[in-house]
């Protein structure tokens, strides 16, 4: 087949990733999106598969039908509360994948030089570095993110001593390599042991970030996944693997973006800076003091029963708790009753982006309940009571009145205007940004103190009664 | 225009599209656009796929096949978890 129709059908290809991405723009057309994305794939691996230079399909049928199998194994088991381990697997794997298909090209030089198709130049040395070092640290970083989010790495922010300079300098010696790939163009010793550098570089740039941060990590990697795989396309001179692969690249940027905004940190802040936990702040006992007013299924029941609009704030405690099925009883019994229940969701709340809304949509709660903070915000005040499930940090008026606070001028819901509050916790504990929440001791709140699921199980169980 | 140029030019120009399409993705749908950005990202495998092909050495054949297996389950793992969340997003009648 001439190149001309391969590079025509990789157009349409590209054609149907970008009207696929378009179509997650409404739930409505967001499925039809995805199939046409799925299409495009399917068109581009059919074009790539009667390309003249293949002369074997075992290894890649092979290949496919062991990869599709794990693909799909997976896709079907994961619990949605597990969703953001999977989506940083699928980041590593990719990762992965772009530093052995440039580490492959290498192998392949004299070959692909003798065909013509690339020229053995500095910008083909440089594409190859490039593949390898952000597909090194995607896939190593992946790792490590995936550990946090399993709990089996530590997912506090772990420093140790000089930990910028360690990496400031492994990045230099990266480079070095680079010089010594573009110098020896044709040698693979380079670009391993650069690898291998990018690999220590890529655990030591997610090691220190700690849990609450991890929806920008996660974007970050999503990103770095995609741009791994553009820099391959310049190094094999593809240019869906470019188009692609800047797709996903410009996506997880923005998505990166959106979670820094919406915690009012840069992303220099979140990925080297150190989150100040500022010692002079009030204690616990200061703010919490005899005011916290503990509270019952019973009494929430009541006012439950009595609410015409009700807001629920869900955050990484609702997933941990796994009540998001227990939260569509409690929905259901409200609706029932007449009441009008929304829920208020944090950009940042839970480990990825939109992971809240997820658990929430596998519960069946209808999407148009799911509010934005923008969009939930100036209603607060007509709300009559709201339920946080599991949230802290992005709750905490401290954010709007207190300028020397760690958490300064992030953006919050403004969940303290309703007119009543109940706070499902176990305890008073802080959250990530480790500050007392004066929410919990405010004349409108009521703490509800347990296990989110328990909890609401409690509250249905008492509306129930209520309700007759 | 020389070769670089224009493989270039395609990467900004994409970028842009990149940046225009995603800006109006709304935040309900963020995870299913990371997981089928996943998938997208597993274009890779076309990469993977030429390497395996082409069996040029037994260790470039031995990197791609690898490649194979791991951009595969981005693909197929990333599209059909992206359906399965999507489909409880649909409006339920």
């Amino acid at each position: 087949m001439s190149s001309g129709l391969v590079n025509i059908a990789y157009l349409i290809a590209a054609s149907l990733f970008i009207f696929g991405l378009k179509g997650l723009s409404h739930p409505r057309t967001a499925v039809r999106g995805n199939q046409l994305g799925a299409l495009g794939m399917l068109l581009a691996i059919v074009i790539t598969l009667v390309d003249q230079s293949i002369i074997g399909y075992e290894i890649i049928i092979a290949g496919v039908v062991i990869g599709g199998a794990i693909g799909a194994i997976l896709a079907v088991r994961i619990q949605m509360t597990a969703m953001p381990e999977l989506v940083a697997l699928f980041n590593g794997f990719g990762g992965l994948a772009s530093i052995l298909v440039a580490g492959a090209a290498l192998l392949e030089v004299p070959y692909l030089v003798g065909s013509g198709s690339v020229a053995l130049n500095a910008q083909f040395s440089l594409s190859i570095f490039a593949s390898g070092l952000i597909g090194a640290v995607t896939f190593w970083g992946s790792l490590v993110a995936f550990g946090k989010l399993q709990g089996k790495v530590n997912d506090g922010a772990v420093r140790y001593p000089a930990d910028q300079l360690v990496k400031i300098l492994l990045a230099i010696i990266a480079l070095v390599f680079a010089y010594l790939m573009v110098i020896y163009p044709d040698s693979a010793t380079p670009y391993w042991l650069m690898v291998a550098v990018a690999s220590v570089l890529g655990i030591l740039f997610v090691i220190p970030i700690g849990g609450a941060d991890m929806p920008v990590v996660v974007a970050l990697l999503n990103s770095f996944s995609g741009l791994a795989a553009a820099a391959t396309g310049f190094v094999l001179f593809n240019t869906v693997l470019i188009v692609a692969g800047t797709l996903v690249g410009a996506s997880g940027i923005i998505l990166t973006i959106i979670m820094c905004k919406a915690m009012n940190r840069s992303l220099t802040n979140v990925l080297f800076g150190t989150f100040t936990v500022t010692e002079g702040g009030p204690s616990a006992d200061e703010v919490y003091g005899g005011k916290v007013k503990s509270t019952s299924a019973e009494e929430v029941a009541m006012l439950l029963e009595g609410a015409k609009r009700v807001c629920v704030v869900p955050g990484y405690g609702m997933a941990v708790a796994q009540a998001q099925h227990a939260v569509r009883e409690l929905f259901d019994l409200l609706e029932g009753n007449g009441t009008v229940v929304e829920f208020g969701v944090h950009p940042v709340a839970g480990r990825m982006p939109g992971h809240m809304n997820v658990l929430l949509a596998e519960a069946d709660i209808p999407y148009e309940r799911l509010k934005d903070m923008d969009e939930i915000n100036p209603n607060f005040k007509q709300i009559d009571v709201t339920i946080i499930i599991g949230a802290n940090d992005v709750v905490n008026p401290v954010a709007r009145t207190d300028p020397d606070s760690p958490i300064a001028g992030m953006p919050i819901l403004d969940v303290d205007y309703s007119k009543t509050v109940v706070v499902i916790k176990r305890s008073l504990s802080p959250g990530f940004a480790g500050i007392p929440n004066p929410l919990f001791a405010a004349d409108n709140a009521l703490m509800f103190f347990g296990d989110g699921k328990k909890a609401v199980e409690d509250m249905v169980k008492s509306l129930k009664d209520e309700l007759g | 225009m020389d070769s670089f140029a224009m493989v270039f030019t395609i990467f900004v120009l994409a970028a842009f599209i990149g940046f225009e399409v995603i800006a109006k993705v709304p935040p309900t749908l963020h995870t299913p656009l990371m997981s089928g950005s996943n998938a997208i990202s597993g274009i890779i495998l076309i990469g993977a796929i030429l390497s395996a092909g082409a069996q040029h050495t037994w260790l470039s054949a031995g990197l791609g096949f690898i490649a194979v297996v791991l951009a595969t389950i981005n693909v197929v793992g990333g599209f059909m978890v992206t359906n399965r969340m999507l489909e409880m997003f649909k409006r339920k009648d």
